[in-house]
């Protein structure tokens, strides 16, 4: 009701913004494999929570699928191999975030599937109805937390954690974020137009495991070969489709829920607190895949695209490829190119190494040309305010920046500091160029840690 | 978090065996995000001085060469006060950002015909210099300069800048051969017809004719998002509200019509409380500085011994810009941050 309310007076939620968004470099481009790169390094970490501890030996020989490394602890997901090979020493890499992680290198075998092979493994083939209606929920987490499931559209929270049913806090709806604000990415659009079967059951079988009677997907109105697709594959099933106006980030859990549902999320809480479970397109697939057909969670769609790469695509690739071999198989760097960013342009990290492994959570790389990044110096904050009227959740991105700026903390807690999402509108829109999601990020953490001290 | 230093860094080349090596370009590292709108503070300059043209070009209709000479005057003084300023702090002069200008010109625009040379040449340079410099430069001022610089202006040099300042015959112009419609109003009673007073036929400061000129230049401000519409909007419905008890008591035949159109109120409500720097953060610190200065207009103009009060309402207002901030502070959606500690 109150969604129909929202969708009427025209404002799914307050603020936002409509960056360009060129998804039409890789909008039409089909998925294809990426080969085996020679050697894939697997990070130990690839998600929100505990890290895993290696559970083969250097010179192992594994299969693709096989266990690579597990954890006891609740928050955290098993990582495996995603292609068969010989397992090397333990090294660390550097994540586009600049976090360092224990990897585990395998040196490819000679002998891998062929493309259309790993593609009716991961996507393609059947995904019948009627495995949701023989699946124990117990037994749907279980296989959940085996196959290392974790959230893809960017946070990488396990996905098990969010799906164990919660006595205190029950769940009524899963909605499925197909919604894909980040200009540039279209790896979700293309999963949702060439496996959307995969998805559509995955999500049902999610909502069998927590207990959820609905299961809605959101897709933004741009993409509306997207969600016809998504009704075609639901062929009578309960999961409906729903399209919200195509605005930044309306791909937030926040902004889903609030525009999808009319639900809004506390400050500081879960989509959990309002008995919604939210899950990626590509994590509803994952589910699909490892309660179905027992495979773990090994390969993505990952989106290489801007005007600084010769030839944008969309690829499907095993996790523990370096960028430098998405990178290659798009045809290399444009002269022009200018930034490398792991992620979508607003809140993706910019890179200057290509050696990190692609991870569970990586969900594009957009290559921008000089063109694209302008050189913009920052100057004086004009107070203008339009920070203010872009922030979706009603901060005031001037205050925090400034408070982070003089390390004032009760300023920073005055103007609720930690209820930023860091989407990037308010950098986006200031006239004045100011750093903000820079300050403001850079603040919480320090804050945190003074607190800590 | 370990991030590298900003600026370029050597490229590894993204080799595989199977591609050739693509020519190394220089990436650059940088915090997101990494588009960015193609707003800046010199395109919002940019646009004030476009929104002003209508009341430019009424100016000079109207008084021909004595509103392109105070323009020049206010201007060059303001541009170069800035520069001087700049220079005196040790910081590079920010002359390209166009804001000295529109101080210049806003500073111009509020003088009459028949000011002195040395009237907005003192009053830009005080803009500049006290209004802006001395607070830190732009971005950091309390009062709107161009305010600042004509309440100073007319502290000192009260008969070039009084209501009889404004009634010079000996300049040849039509309009300023009688008194203002606020003054005459004032002191004699003296109505103004509705239709001059909107169109910008009567005496005046010479951008505060035309209500049309600054409504037309105005609402371009609103729609290109440099100047925030709940300021003038606040404004507009705070007049409208004062207006009210007059009604009830039987009324003139000086309507609120004539209250809008009359004087700086348009000029103001658009162009001169719709400065960033000293108007409110959020868009309710907004409405609430609308409808003040619109209130303390209507009262300047219906209770003290001024004929206006534009300038006087918007120096009050600024100063309570940093109450209303504090007392505008937005509650996040989904409620308070919970507080650790
Ligand atoms: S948008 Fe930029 S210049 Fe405007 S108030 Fe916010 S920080 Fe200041
Ligand atoms: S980054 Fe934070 S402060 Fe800026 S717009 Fe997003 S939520 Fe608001």
């Amino acid at each position: 009701m109150s969604a129909t309310m929202a969708r009427l007076r025209g404002r799914p939620f307050r603020g936002g913004v409509h960056p360009s968004e060129n998804k039409e470099l890789s909008w039409e481009c089909r998925i294809e494999t990426l080969p085996p790169p020679p050697v894939v390094q697997v990070p130990v970490l690839q998600h929100t929570g505990a890290p895993c501890s290696p559970v083969v030996k250097p010179k192992q020989e594994v299969r693709a699928g096989d266990l690579l490394a597990d954890s006891s602890a609740f928050v955290s997901a098993p990582v495996h191999a995603p292609v068969a090979g010989v397992v090397q020493r333990e090294t660390v890499a550097t994540l586009p975030n600049g976090r360092h992680v224990k990897v585990i290198p395998i040196q490819t075998a000679a002998d891998q599937p062929t493309p259309e092979d790993l593609w009716a493994d991961v996507y393609g083939g059947e995904w019948p109805l009627d495995g949701v209606e023989a699946a124990e929920p117990s037994a749907i987490v279980s296989a959940i937390r085996a196959a290392g499931i974790v959230g893809q559209g960017g946070a990488a929270f396990p996905t098990h954690v969010k799906l164990t049913p919660n006595p205190a806090k029950p769940v009524d709806t899963v909605l499925v974020n197909g919604c894909e604000c980040e200009p540039y990415l279209t790896s979700d659009h293309r999963l949702m137009l060439e496996a959307p079967r995969p998805i559509v059951v995955g999500a049902l079988l999610a909502a069998r495991a927590c207990g959820a009677r609905r299961v809605v997907a959101a897709v933004e109105d741009h993409k509306p070969g997207a969600s016809a697709a998504l009704r075609a594959a639901a062929d009578g099933a309960a999961f409906e489709v729903i399209e919200l106006p195509t605005k930044y980030p309306m791909g937030g859990e926040k902004q889903t829920v609030r525009a999808a549902l009319g639900r809004t999320i506390p400050t500081g809480g879960l989509p959990l607190d309002v008995g919604v479970v939210v899950l990626n397109v590509a994590t509803c697939a994952a589910i699909a895949r490892a309660v179905l057909r027992g495979r773990p969670l090994t390969h993505r769609v990952v989106t290489v695209t801007g005007r600084g790469i010769r030839t944008p695509k969309n690829l499907l690739v095993p996790v523990g490829a370096s960028y430098a071999d998405l990178l290659a198989a798009c045809g290399g760097l444009a002269p022009d190119a200018a930034r490398v960013i792991a992620g979508g342009p607003m809140m993706g990290f910019s890179l200057g190494s290509f050696q990190a492994p692609v991870t569970k959570g990586t969900s594009g790389i957009v290559v921008l040309t000089a063109a694209d990044v302008r050189a913009v110096e920052e100057t004086a904050c004009i107070r203008c305010g339009r920070c203010v009227d872009v922030c979706p959740l009603n901060l005031v991105p001037t205050r925090l920046a400034l408070a982070a700026r003089h390390k004032d903390w009760t300023m920073a807690r005055r103007f609720h500091i930690t209820a930023c999402m860091e989407c990037g509108c308010c950098a986006w829109v200031c006239p004045a160029a100011i750093p903000l999601v820079q300050l403001i990020r850079t603040g919480k953490v320090q804050m945190q840690k003074e607190a800590g001290a | 978090m370990t991030r590298s230093p900003h600026g370029p860094v050597p490229r590894e080349a993204a080799v595989t065996a199977s591609a050739p090596a693509p020519v190394a370009p220089a990436v650059s590292v940088a915090p997101g995000p990494h588009l960015h709108a193609a707003a800046s503070t010199q395109r919002m300059m940019a646009d004030v001085l476009v929104g002003l043209a209508p009341l430019v070009a009424v100016a000079v209709a109207q008084f021909r060469q004595h509103a392109l000479f105070q323009m020049a005057i206010a201007s060059c003084s303001a541009v170069v006060s800035e520069w001087l300023f700049a220079r005196m702090r040790g910081r590079p002069a920010t002359l390209w950002d166009l804001s000295a200008l529109v101080t210049g010109l806003i500073l111009a625009l509020s003088l009459p015909a028949g000011a002195p040379w040395y009237a907005g040449a003192v009053g830009a340079a005080v803009a500049i210099g006290l209004g802006k410099a001395i607070f830190g430069g732009l971005g950091q001022n309390l009062f709107n300069p161009a305010m600042v610089g004509r309440a100073f202006a007319m502290i000192s040099f009260p008969a070039a800048l009084g209501a009889s300042a404004y009634v010079s015959p000996s300049l040849g112009i039509e309009a300023v051969t009688s008194a203002t419609p606020l003054t005459a109003f004032k002191m004699s009673g003296q109505v103004t017809p509705i239709g001059p007073l909107f169109l910008g036929a009567t005496n005046g400061s010479i951008g505060e004719t035309s209500a049309l000129a600054a409504l037309l230049g105005g609402l371009y401000l609103c729609f290109r998002r440099t100047a925030p519409w709940e300021i003038p909007a606040g404004a507009i419905l705070a007049m409208g509200a004062a207006a009210l008890p007059g009604l009830a008591g039987g009324g003139t035949t000086w309507t609120l019509a004539h209250d809008l159109s009359a004087g700086a109120f348009m000029y103001g409500a658009f162009f001169i409380a719709t400065d960033p720097v000293t108007s409110p953060l959020t868009p309710r610190g907004k409405w609430i500085f609308g409808a003040g200065f619109g209130l303390l207009v209507a009262m300047i103009r219906r209770f003290s011994g001024y004929p206006e009060g534009v300038m006087f309402a918007i120096l009050v207002m600024n100063a309570l810009v940093p109450l209303i901030n504090r007392g505008t502070i937005p509650v996040p959606v989904g409620g308070p941050a919970p507080q650790t500690r």
